[in-house]
């Protein structure tokens, strides 16, 4: 609060107010800290500043960036997901027993991608109506479709590993355009999609809006759960794409498609600046927070750190950016749960 | 006024009947009648002031009119109709729409959005946001209120002055879902604001005249009669009367409100009298922090200070900061001579301060847990050897202070949930009384959401603990239970004490010489 004095020096309104729609500072941290990354490895390591490295570095991004796209709305709620491993390998072993395979005479090509992302959608269309309807909180009911997802993958691999013979499939993960495989142009694409239902479309203003003010809309009049099923619908379709990607790579269905992304897209989300009491982020700031820990996990093996030591670095980062993230929300007898 | 239920649809309205009405409208809560038989007219282009203490039924009537309570009994009529509000959208089809006390904007979103919200219209074609179109409509509502906010810029970018003209340019979108006048309420709306935001806001009030009804809140009584056309007056959740605003004064608009004093004074106890003490057991010296600014306060052993103000006065972050749950920046705090570390609650709690929060429900008690458990809460020391909890001693010293303070309840081990308001209220206390010693307590509204009988025995009861020579300080429910309860008076205005008020319980005050001074 001003001081009388103070408040007599202001003229309200006398001036049209400037509204600050720049970048701001916590907006351009992730950006500046991969330029950095970027840049302390490529003088520490000869063989990481090379271009088919760079090359290397965004395929190996493809798969967690298509999963964070999905969970990015999710998290802007301020809800979370855990689903991803589960809805992946469903998805995973679903697209490898329609495409062309050892296990069955199927042969429905792009149908039976577009089939494995259905199966996807539905299951995350599940956890959300379970969030709306039984007001189970998303922690849970994600981590239930996981289970879930994981035990039809199950059912369907039978204990024989349905292998890929698919030309058009297998042909995504090693097929190239501009040096980049058909899977890197694929997640480049779901980023773009991202951004426009994230910028242009009512479904993503509102998942923003309800991670900043759920309250205000319901006395805005907006009904807001179908809108939270339809984002958790969508973030199961991206997992569902992810899980036809990791077929692609492996050239093989696996109920372990999915493993240990959910964490990773977390983690990636939040450490690009996405708030998981929700409100803040997108598309973009997941997408640079991929890249990043992509590059760490890259450079760190360029310079010679061993495998053994990333997963742990990785949970430490995340940690630490989580942490970062929320200082300027703290406050005295805070309650964390 | 016309009760004319069968007229066709379409047909006009006949220009007498007020904009709104409401008629003996009553909403039970569990133990408190929020409502009993309000009645209120608000006219056609007419500002209506309402003015009402705490407790008076104010934001109860007011969610009523927008549908988020629904009533007991009684009816609404708009416009010569009577309607049935089940919703904020309902009640915005009839051209009812409210700015709600704490501001109710996404932050981040844009000002646009937020004006459209959830009445998008053509701004979404198929799910997709035509954000030109969105402007465009955003940018109308602000046209109609002269406003000169960017439309595109993040609500949380701009000055709360700034939010709340976002927010009447909302309300004001109601407009396009009905052809008649809107009628606004405005709730509080000048608590956060500073003097020259206050002017632009009445301003815009006098022009929302033009073509709207108003019904505006507010604690100050003087800004309420002064953009005011009339003034109604809730006491008790019933209409006690009204007044044109030209030709009242706000004494005579606070006598309404507090009805006769005088009546009920069986709280009206004197503080015990004590051997003159060399020194206050409470001195408060230059204390600042968020809300507040260079508060002095000085308690003595077995004195009831009542701090008193208005809704943004700070009084509730200064009883806060001195349990150390609410940062301060500057000023010292000295309890019997020892100076007190702000820093956090464990201090506070082991210098024998103890704190009643006002909400019971979420920072007083543990709900699911047990009378004894929640007793013993704070004083791990009173039932546990070491780290080591010992059942029957709880249980004695549980047993004996449910008997002390006649609590009603079961036994000890009931979940304190189930217990009625008051009940809970005595347990609460006793959390600071089990280990014997309390020195000072600091009760933030006490008595809130109790009923009258249960209040009688929270005041006995903390007579009694006066008389045993506890300090307190008391943030009361109500003027009369600050001067009743109350051996000296401290009114704090915009974050400072600006005066102070013996009480004697043969010279107390009356509510009108401290409402001079909280304005």
């Amino acid at each position: 609060m001003t001081s009388p004095a103070d408040a007599d020096l202001e003229v309200v309104h006398a001036r049209r107010p400037r509204p600050r729609r720049g970048v701001s500072l916590r907006d351009a941290g992730p950006p500046v800290a991969l330029v950095v990354v970027f840049g302390i490895f490529a003088a520490l390591s000869p063989g990481f500043r090379t271009l088919s490295n760079v090359q290397n570095v965004l395929d190996a991004a493809a798969v967690l960036t298509v999963v964070t796209c999905g969970i990015t709305f999710v998290l802007m709620m301020g809800s979370i997901d855990l689903s991803a491993p589960g809805i992946m390998g469903a998805s995973a072993i679903a697209v490898a027993l329609l495409v062309a395979n050892n296990r069955n005479d199927n042969d429905y090509g792009l149908l039976g991608v577009v089939l494995a992302v259905l199966l996807g959608a539905g299951l995350g269309c599940l956890s959300g109506l379970a969030l709306v309807t039984l007001k189970v909180p998303s922690f849970m009911t994600t981590l239930g479709i996981s289970a879930v997802g994981l035990g039809v993958a199950t059912l369907m691999f039978a204990g024989v590993q349905p292998n890929v013979s698919d030309r058009m499939l297998a042909g995504l993960a090693v097929e190239r355009f501009l040096g980049l495989a058909h899977l890197t142009w694929i997640a480049f694409a779901c980023v773009l999609v991202g951004w426009l239902v994230q910028r242009y479309s009512r479904l993503g203003r509102y998942a923003f809006a309800i991670g900043g003010a759920e309250e205000v809309l319901a006395l805005s009049g907006v009904r807001v759960a179908p809108y939270k099923v339809a984002v958790f619908t969508m973030a199961g379709a991206f997992y569902g794409l992810a899980g036809v990607m990791v077929t692609s790579q492996l050239g093989a269905g696996l109920v372990q498609a999915g493993r240990g992304y959910d964490f990773s897209a977390i983690a990636a989300a939040v450490v690009g600046g996405t708030l998981l009491i929700g409100g803040r982020g997108g598309i973009l700031h997941s997408a640079v927070g991929v890249l990043l820990v992509t590059v760490l996990t890259n450079g760190l093996v360029q310079v010679g750190v061993s495998p053994y030591w990333q997963g742990g670095v990785q949970g430490l980062i995340v940690v630490a950016a989580v942490a970062a993230a929320v200082i300027p929300q703290r406050r005295r007898n805070q309650v964390t749960k | 006024m016309t009760t004319n239920l069968t007229r066709p649809p379409g047909q006009r309205v006949p220009a007498t009947a007020p904009a709104l009405e409401v008629r003996g409208l009553v909403k039970h809560y569990p133990g408190v009648k929020a409502l009993d038989g309000v009645d209120l007219v608000v006219r056609r282009n007419e500002v209506l002031g309402l003015a009402g203490e705490n407790g008076a039924g104010k934001s109860t009537l007011l969610k009523a009119l927008v549908g988020l309570v629904r009533p007991d009994a009684g009816e609404i009529w708009v416009r010569g109709e009577k309607v049935r509000l089940g919703s904020i959208a309902d009640a915005a089809d009839h051209g009812i729409g409210m700015v709600f006390q704490e501001q109710s904007l996404v932050p981040n979103l844009t000002a646009a959005e937020n004006i459209v919200l959830g009445s998008e219209g053509p701004g979404v074609r198929h799910g997709i946001y035509r954000w030109n179109t969105m402007r465009r409509l955003a940018q109308e509502q602000l046209d109609k209120i002269g406003s000169h906010i960017d439309p595109l810029a993040r609500t949380d970018s701009l000055s709360f002055a700034d939010r709340q003209m976002v927010e009447i340019a909302k309300v004001l979108r109601i407009e396009e879902r009905t052809s008649h006048p809107p009628v606004i309420i405005l709730d509080e709306p000048t608590s956060v604001l500073e003097s020259k935001e206050i002017e632009t806001l009445f301003t815009q009030v006098r022009r929302l005249r033009e073509f709207a009804s108003v019904v505006f809140v507010s604690h100050r009584l003087d800004e309420v009669l002064d953009v005011c056309d009339r003034v109604a007056v809730l006491r008790g959740g019933r209409s006690v009367g009204e007044v044109p605003a030209a030709d009242a004064a706000p004494a005579e608009l606070h006598r309404m409100m507090i009805g006769s004093t005088g009546s009920d004074d069986h709280y009206h106890g004197a503080a015990a009298e004590r051997p003159d003490e060399p020194r206050p057991r409470l001195v408060v010296r230059g204390l600042s922090g968020r809300t507040f600014r260079d508060v002095d306060l000085d308690v003595h052993a077995g004195e009831i200070v009542g701090i008193v103000g208005v809704h943004g006065s700070g009084r509730e972050d200064v009883c806060r900061a001195l349990f150390g749950a609410e940062p301060t920046t500057a000023g010292e705090v000295v309890l019997d001579g020892a100076r007190l570390d702000l820093s956090g609650t464990r201090a506070a709690c082991a210098a024998g301060i103890g704190y009643v929060p006002a909400e019971r429900k979420t920072e007083g008690m543990v709900g699911p847990m047990s009378v004894a458990d929640n007793m013993t809460l704070t004083k791990q020391g009173s039932r546990c050897t070491g780290p080591v909890v010992r059942p029957r001693k709880q249980a004695k010293l549980v047993d004996r202070w449910i008997e002390r303070l006649s609590i009603r309840t079961p036994d000890r081990g009931t979940a304190i949930q189930r217990l009625s308001g008051g009940n809970q209220q005595k347990v609460v206390l006793a959390r600071w009384l089990v280990a014997g010693d309390v020195r000072l307590l600091l009760l933030d509204h006490p008595t809130r959401g109790l009923d009258v009988g249960a209040r009688s025995e929270v005041y006995r009861l903390l007579r009694e603990l006066a008389g045993q020579g506890v300090a307190m300080v008391l943030l009361a429910d109500s003027l009369e239970e600050a001067i009743g309860m109350s051996d000296r008076i401290v009114v704090m205005s915009d974050g400072r004490a600006t005066t102070e008020v013996a009480a004697p319980a043969d010279g107390k005050p009356t509510p009108l010489d401290l409402v001079k001074e909280m304005v």
